[in-house]
């Protein structure tokens, strides 16, 4: 057996520890299966989304210890911090400031994209906590919207800036 | 019928006779003849008062919206319409697609399958739409397109609420002995004002479903609207910015196993064979199975994860037949520029007497320009996926989709059983642009459950995948010419078009026995019917031929003719030295609705205003889906880059039901406009697709998304659609910006090609 990738045996599946916000989870897969599989398909975690497998539209982002991260090229067998999706930074009992200001500016639509998008948005914001117009295209340049939803975005990315710098 | 807690109206049908029961739910016996789907469902304690309103016993009020929601917030405005008469909150509600039927036939989406100007209301015309309407219940289509979805609902979705909440307070007029007139409702309670008694709807449910209601209530007038005409807040919004699973590719069943498909690129091609043996005996992988079907042909594998699935995909040897047509870019082309050429085609707009105009036309007073616009993917975010379970001869079905009641007959089709064992289940949906009118990704989902020994199997596309397998927007090219007058303004204009024909393509996939003949309107739709006055004014449109499958792609034909058409008129001001926005102002005196619209983007944008240095406007009109919109786009360049900074719009909707999610739609279908117009394009080798990802297919990102602004006009006398509507002007604005810009004139798409973009 070999992988079609080239001329090397596959990694047999084994059981791995992962910490996935901020719970320890054991998941049973290849190490070159990634993140974000092992997370929707293994861990049933749905919140990171799969739109290409190339880590270029952002819909499956996910922290790793803070940093946005595009977990469809990521091997499970390489994360080496804890893991934060969206179902671990707040929930409709507690809103994440990122996730009310998305509320407040009624930015969803289809809301594919958006998992992806508040994610890119909590890191910048972790950054940056006021960002530029400038700043904010670059860190957020990496998740597409095909509902083109991107007014809203920037604008509920400023919502949420001004209000972490009220508190 | 009637058991115990299982109350539905037609309880009521039995008991209190067919006269009354004429009365009664007349409105659905007049309008509705089918059967109503909620009936066989209704759980133990739920009062069901109509396809759209059942009410539990212990509280909850659902509502029925049968249309996808795939962002356009349909979810919210259909269940505003049943909330405004039937007295509740919003906040009050719970929501479900409900099941595939044909009481939730979509008879709007067929308002433009007549080939008229949605303004046109003249007598012959209205005839021959309500005869569409006709047409529309005996196919009962349940679909979500056309921009229809609030126009058909406004109505009826309205009046199911106005006649729940009637029947709710003639049972309370029964509790208490008095007139059900003098009662009132509000928030999901009736109250008689003379004692300040309450009941609220949950007592009242289930009695009030099975006592007759014996009137027909008018429907209230928008001065008394406390919901609609108001935004209101998303009811989809939580569960989208919390990640919650809604979408199709997250649904999640006991025993679940996971699938993918690998289809002949070559697109309509067979396959010869394959050898799945490695394949199979990779870790992870439980079986791989033959796809045959008319839709396409390939292999489907069953794996206990998505990603093994999608690993085993690569791995299976096949050998593909080539595709019928094998065309590429280059043929295609060819057979485009045939069609235009040659004297074929139907004219769908002949005004004048177009060839004596040009017989005489003095040679500088022509203006001749050629047209061309590229194949399109739909792209949607979340790749096509279906999740499917056949056990004891009864097939479901969970998918995001557009068109439930197709799914059902294809899916059945494929499993080889009647369509009453297929349930379909609606999910959200990633994203949908008339991707998901198809039937291919449930189709092979249900050849995959039939292989997975009753356990249910979730099936997801890859990237790949969907870029190779979509049904595109067609390719067209369009040939124009215009003779000017001594004012500057066009007295004779010939417009030919032509393209593959969508139903042409599509009415096979779905009845692989019948195919389409005649003229198709939809290759000059947004040409043939716009509200200039010009003397002699001509728009044909050919048929071509080219094998490859095509789909509906928001706006349809719109989405080119819309650049073709004012992108020339564009071409027709500057040979006449006439302003844009002058040259409309003339041209559409006829027409205040269009008038209104251009006057509004204009003081917008400042478009009589001074412009900055090293920028420049471009303007387009297009009317389509009977809403009627202006935009105008503004344009700088740096160092050679061209950077796309304002968008102003202006659209008469006549009547914007929720002022917050219009304008959503109208900035959606504006920037899904600049995408195509600015990168997007399919190119075709041997009868494949080229490209693949998001990384040769680009669609817009942020930094290159305008600033927009948008105004709702609410003039026009018919209610238009919103979700389409904004995506015609702006290619066309674009490109007119870009010349008033560089000078110079792009006339293919997309712009890319020619210009860099910052």
């Amino acid at each position: 057996m070999f992988s079609i990738y080239g001329a090397k045996p596959y990694l047999k599946a084994h059981e791995m520890r992962l910490t996935v916000n901020g719970k320890a989870i054991r998941i049973d897969a290849e190490p070159e299966m990634p993140l974000l599989w092992a997370l929707r398909d293994l861990a049933g975690i749905k919140g990171p989304k799969f739109g290409c497998g190339i880590a270029a539209c952002g819909a499956c982002t996910v922290l790793v210890d803070g940093a946005a991260v595009r977990s469809c090229v990521l091997p499970v067998g390489q994360v080496d911090g804890e893991v934060t999706t969206i179902e671990g930074i707040g929930s409709s009992e507690a809103l994440h400031p990122v996730q009310q200001a998305w509320i407040d500016e009624q930015v969803a639509q289809c809301g594919y994209c958006q998992a992806g998008q508040i994610m890119s948005a909590v890191a910048l914001l972790n950054e940056i906590p006021a960002p530029s117009d400038e700043e904010i295209d670059r860190a957020m340049g990496g998740n597409l919207c095909r509902c083109a939803t991107y007014p809203r975005i920037r604008a509920a990315i400023k919502r949420a800036s001004d209000t972490s710098a009220e508190t | 019928m009637s058991r115990a807690g299982r109350i539905t109206r037609r309880v009521f049908l039995g008991t209190a006779g067919a006269a009354a029961a004429g009365l009664a739910v007349g409105y659905y016996f007049y309008r509705r003849p089918f059967p109503n789907p909620l009936e066989a469902r209704a759980a133990d304690g739920e009062a069901v008062f109509s396809p759209f309103v059942k009410i539990a016993a212990d509280g909850p009020i659902t509502i029925i919206v049968p249309r996808a929601e795939m962002g356009q917030g349909v979810t919210t405005t259909l269940a505003a319409l049943v909330a405004e008469e039937l007295d509740v909150r919003l906040d009050q509600i719970a929501v479900e697609h409900g099941p595939a039927a044909s009481a939730y036939a979509n008879i709007g989406m067929l308002q433009d399958a007549v080939p008229f100007p949605r303004f046109d209301d003249s007598a012959m015309v209205e005839m021959l739409r309500s005869g569409m309407g006709i047409v529309g219940k005996f196919l009962a289509i349940q679909g979500t397109g056309g921009s229809s979805s609030a126009i058909d609902a406004f109505e009826r979705m309205r009046h199911a609420g106005a006649l729940a909440r009637e029947a709710l307070k003639a049972e309370a007029a029964r509790r208490w002995n008095v007139e059900a007139s003098g009662l009132t409702t509000a928030s999901a309670a009736v109250t008689n004002p003379a004692t300040g008694e309450e009941l609220s709807y949950a007592e009242l449910a289930v009695d009030a479903a099975s006592v007759a209601y014996s009137g027909e209530p008018g429907l209230r007038p928008a001065s008394e609207w406390k919901l609609l005409g108001r935004a209101q807040p998303r009811l989809d919004i939580e569960a989208k910015s919390t990640g919650a699973p809604i979408f199709g590719i997250d649904v999640d069943l006991p025993d679940m196993v996971y699938g993918t498909v690998r289809m002949n690129p070559a697109l309509g091609g067979r396959m010869r064979g394959f050898d799945a043996a490695a394949a199979e005996a990779m870790p992870g992988v439980l079986k791989i199975v033959e796809i045959d079907t008319h839709l396409g042909h390939g292999v489907g594998i069953i794996a206990r994860s998505t990603w093994h699935a999608f690993r085993a995909a690569e791995a299976v040897a096949i050998e593909w037949e080539e595709a019928p047509a094998a065309l590429d870019d280059a043929a295609v082309w060819e057979r485009l520029e045939q069609a235009v050429s040659g004297n074929d085609g139907s004219t769908f707009r002949d005004d004048g007497d177009v060839d004596t105009a040009f017989a005489d036309a003095p040679r500088e007073r022509i203006v001749e320009a050629e047209y061309r616009v590229p194949f399109l993917a739909h792209a949607t975010l979340e790749p096509m996926n279906a999740t499917a379970r056949f056990r004891d001869g009864n097939l479901h079905v969970w998918a995001p989709n557009q068109a439930p009641t197709l799914l059902r007959m294809a899916c059945a089709r494929e499993a080889g059983i009647d369509q009453d064992r297929c349930t379909i289940h609606t999910t959200s949906l990633g994203g949908g642009f008339g991707r998901r009118l198809e039937t291919d990704y449930a189709v092979y989902a249900t050849r995959l459950a039939m292989e997975a020994g009753g356990r249910p199997v979730k099936v997801t596309w890859t990237r790949e995948e969907d870029t190779t397998h979509d049904t595109y927007r067609p390719a067209a090219i369009g040939r124009f010419k215009a003779r000017l007058g001594a004012d500057g303004l066009p007295q004779a204009l010939d417009m030919k078009i032509a393209s593959p024909s969508i139903i042409a393509s599509m009415l096979p996939r779905l009845y692989p026995s019948l195919s389409a003949m005649g003229a198709d309107a939809a290759i000059v739709d947004g040409s043939y019917n716009q509200p200039y006055t010009i003397p002699d004014y001509r728009v044909a449109g050919i048929k071509a031929d080219i094998g490859l499958p095509l789909g509906f792609w928001r706006s349809v034909g719109n989405s080119y003719n819309g650049f073709f058409h004012e992108a020339f008129m564009d071409e027709v001001a500057t040979a006449g030295g006439v302003d844009p926005v002058e040259l409309r102002r003339r041209l559409m005196a006829n027409y205040p609705t269009a008038l209104g619209v251009v006057e509004k983007v204009a003081e917008m944008a400042d478009w009589s205003g001074e412009t900055a240095p090293n920028r420049a406007k471009g303007f387009a009109f297009a009317t389509s889906f009977g809403s009627w919109v202006a935009e105008i786009v503004e344009v700088s360049e740096d160092s050679g880059r061209i950077r796309v900074e304002n968008i102003w719009v202006a659209a008469d909707v006549g009547t914007a039901l929720d002022p917050g999610i219009v304008e959503a739609q109208l900035m959606s279908g504006a920037l899904f406009g600049l995408s195509a117009a600015m990168f997007e394009e399919i190119n075709f080798d041997a009868g494949r697709a080229v490209q693949t990802n998001f990384h040769d297919y680009e669609p817009l990102r942020i930094h290159q998304s305008p600033k927009v602004e948008i105004a709702i006009l609410q003039a026009a006398a018919k209610m238009g659609g919103v979700g389409e509507v904004g995506t015609p002007p702006a290619a066309p604005a674009l490109a007119n910006a870009i010349f008033a810009l560089t000078g110079e004139r792009i006339r293919r798409l997309p712009l890319a090609r020619e210009v860099v973009f910052a």
